[in-house]
């Protein structure tokens, strides 16, 4: 099977455990994603702040070039994702894009990474590849807000409690929680403007996770990767409680149960080191 | 003017907010009208319902919550609207636009109204907010791709000068150990700059 592939910024430098497992993942699964010729940044929050018309350009350009491949495009960040699906509503109405002159014909799809894993790749193939399966591991799944917000953008079919994430994990066995926080913003966006307010908003999502009995938290973002893990010392400090949470991106945790050998490393790079809980689960 | 009917329109259920404790004279709609005119967003069909302010997770560190916002939008209070902390801690996770029964698209009214405040040159009550979203913005401008840490290193010197930079040193070196750190940006770009400088034009 092969795809587009839009990284977005992130991929190459924050979240770089991210792109090398997605690599690793996708190799084992045996998809060839393609990353788009040229791609830039889609705009992300910036944009859409500054100006509706700026927002809607820097993200059509991509699509622009994913047009021409032809493939479905698979996007592996909630904001970018959001914004390439914003562009392309746009685009799909006809209307014209200020500084940029693009053919769009716009016939392939543009899907979110655990979607795109879950209904293209199936489950047969993610089951079929498990070589160690987690079921000593009680992830939550942490969608964060714009891989499904607004839906008459995103098309996710269930905003308030999507399922892409957890159908994954689940098929390498997990014993993945349920609980209400999948969709809860984490003040990503004020991280760096008002990190006082990203950090509660941050503590609440931890201590739902803690509370719905899970030991690690499942993501499937750079963002909501980054602020997740690495404020969580900061946070133990303010609140006088100790958080310790490991923060995984969902396709490390394939890695694991595919037995990648390059788990380690990915997991080197986190804030909050996974690794003692997975000693401890002898995962690894 | 002796002869001009003026109605006086109690500012209801606004308490707590800036806009307290007034009543507005005359109902002005020129604002609601330029808000409507700049976001596509029907803002007189907002009935109150609250729904908005009821899932937003950042009004607790609003000085107006969103259902009021909107309402002062509605009166035409544009000093308090684009003056407020709210247009600036808004998170942006749409959860409000997700679920408003009139299919406001209110999230998208906040960038309305930042954008209308910048280009009024308005300060904004967040003043970091508008740096970092321009050196953001700046990164992709010159590189195409942002560059994460060009961009960081110079929104914290815009934002809290040298000595916050500095402090901000140890968390860089920490993230180059664990290989976060992309070292050299992407190239130039001209098609980027091309929707960059069309945009500027055209506002």
């Amino acid at each position: 099977m092969e795809v587009s592939l839009y990284p977005g910024c992130s991929l190459h430098g924050l979240a770089r455990a991210y792109n090398e497992s997605i690599e690793a993942v996708s190799k084992t699964l045996g998809v060839e994603l393609r990353e788009l010729d040229d791609w830039t940044c889609c705009g992300s929050s910036s944009a859409h702040v500054t100006s509706d018309k700026l927002a809607v350009a820097l993200a059509a350009r991509n699509l622009g070039i994913a047009d021409k491949v032809g493939m479905d495009l698979v996007v592996p960040c909630a904001a970018c994702y959001q914004r390439l699906k914003t562009a392309e509503k746009h685009l799909k109405q006809g209307k014209p894009v200020e500084g940029l002159s693009i053919k769009y014909e716009g016939n392939f799809h543009i899907k979110p990474m655990p979607d795109f894993l879950w209904e293209n790749v199936g489950e047969k193939a993610l089951r079929e590849q498990v070589k160690k399966p987690l079921k000593v591991l009680n992830p939550v799944c942490y969608y964060g807000c714009l891989t499904v917000r607004p839906p008459k953008v995103t098309d996710a079919k269930n905003p308030e409690d999507p399922q892409g994430m957890d159908n994954v994990l689940r098929s390498l066995g997990a014993k993945v929680r349920n609980w209400s926080f999948k969709t809860d913003c984490c003040g990503g966006n004020l991280a760096l403007t008002r990190p006082d307010l990203h950090m509660k908003l941050a503590q609440r999502i931890l201590d739902m996770a803690e509370e719905a009995g899970a030991d690690c938290i499942a993501v499937a973002c750079p963002m909501c990767h980054d602020n997740l893990d690495s404020k969580q010392k900061e946070i133990s400090i303010e609140a006088g409680k100790s958080y310790n949470i490991p923060i995984f991106y969902f396709t490390e945790l394939m890695g694991l149960a595919f037995n990648d050998p390059a788990v380690e490393t990915w997991l080197g790079r986190h804030t909050v080191d996974p690794r003692p809980l997975l000693r401890q689960r002898e995962l690894i | 003017m002796a002869n001009q009917k003026t109605e006086e329109y109690p500012v209801i259920g606004l308490q707590g907010a800036s806009c307290t404790g007034r009543s507005v004279s005359v109902l002005n709609s020129s604002f609601r009208k330029q808000v409507e005119e700049k976001s596509g967003e029907k803002v007189s069909a907002c009935y109150q319902c609250e729904k908005c302010t009821n899932g937003c997770p950042v009004e607790f560190a609003m000085d107006i919550v969103p259902h009021k916002l909107i309402y002062c939008v509605q009166l035409g209070l544009r000093d308090e609207v684009l003056n407020s902390d709210t247009i600036w801690v808004c998170a942006s996770c749409e959860t409000c636009t997700t679920r408003c029964p009139n299919g406001i698209d209110i999230a998208h009214i906040m960038d309305s109204l930042r954008q209308i405040s910048q280009s009024e040159g308005i300060k904004a009550s967040q003043e970091q907010v508008p740096i970092f979203h321009n050196a953001f913005l700046s990164s992709v401008r010159r590189f195409g791709r942002v560059h994460e840490g060009e961009m960081a290193a110079i929104y914290t010197l815009r934002s809290s000068g040298l000595k916050g930079l500095m402090g901000m040193a140890g968390m860089g070196l920490d993230m180059f150990k664990k290989g976060k750190v992309k070292i050299l940006p992407h190239r130039p770009n001209k098609q980027v700059k091309d929707i960059f400088r069309a945009a500027e034009r055209k506002g």
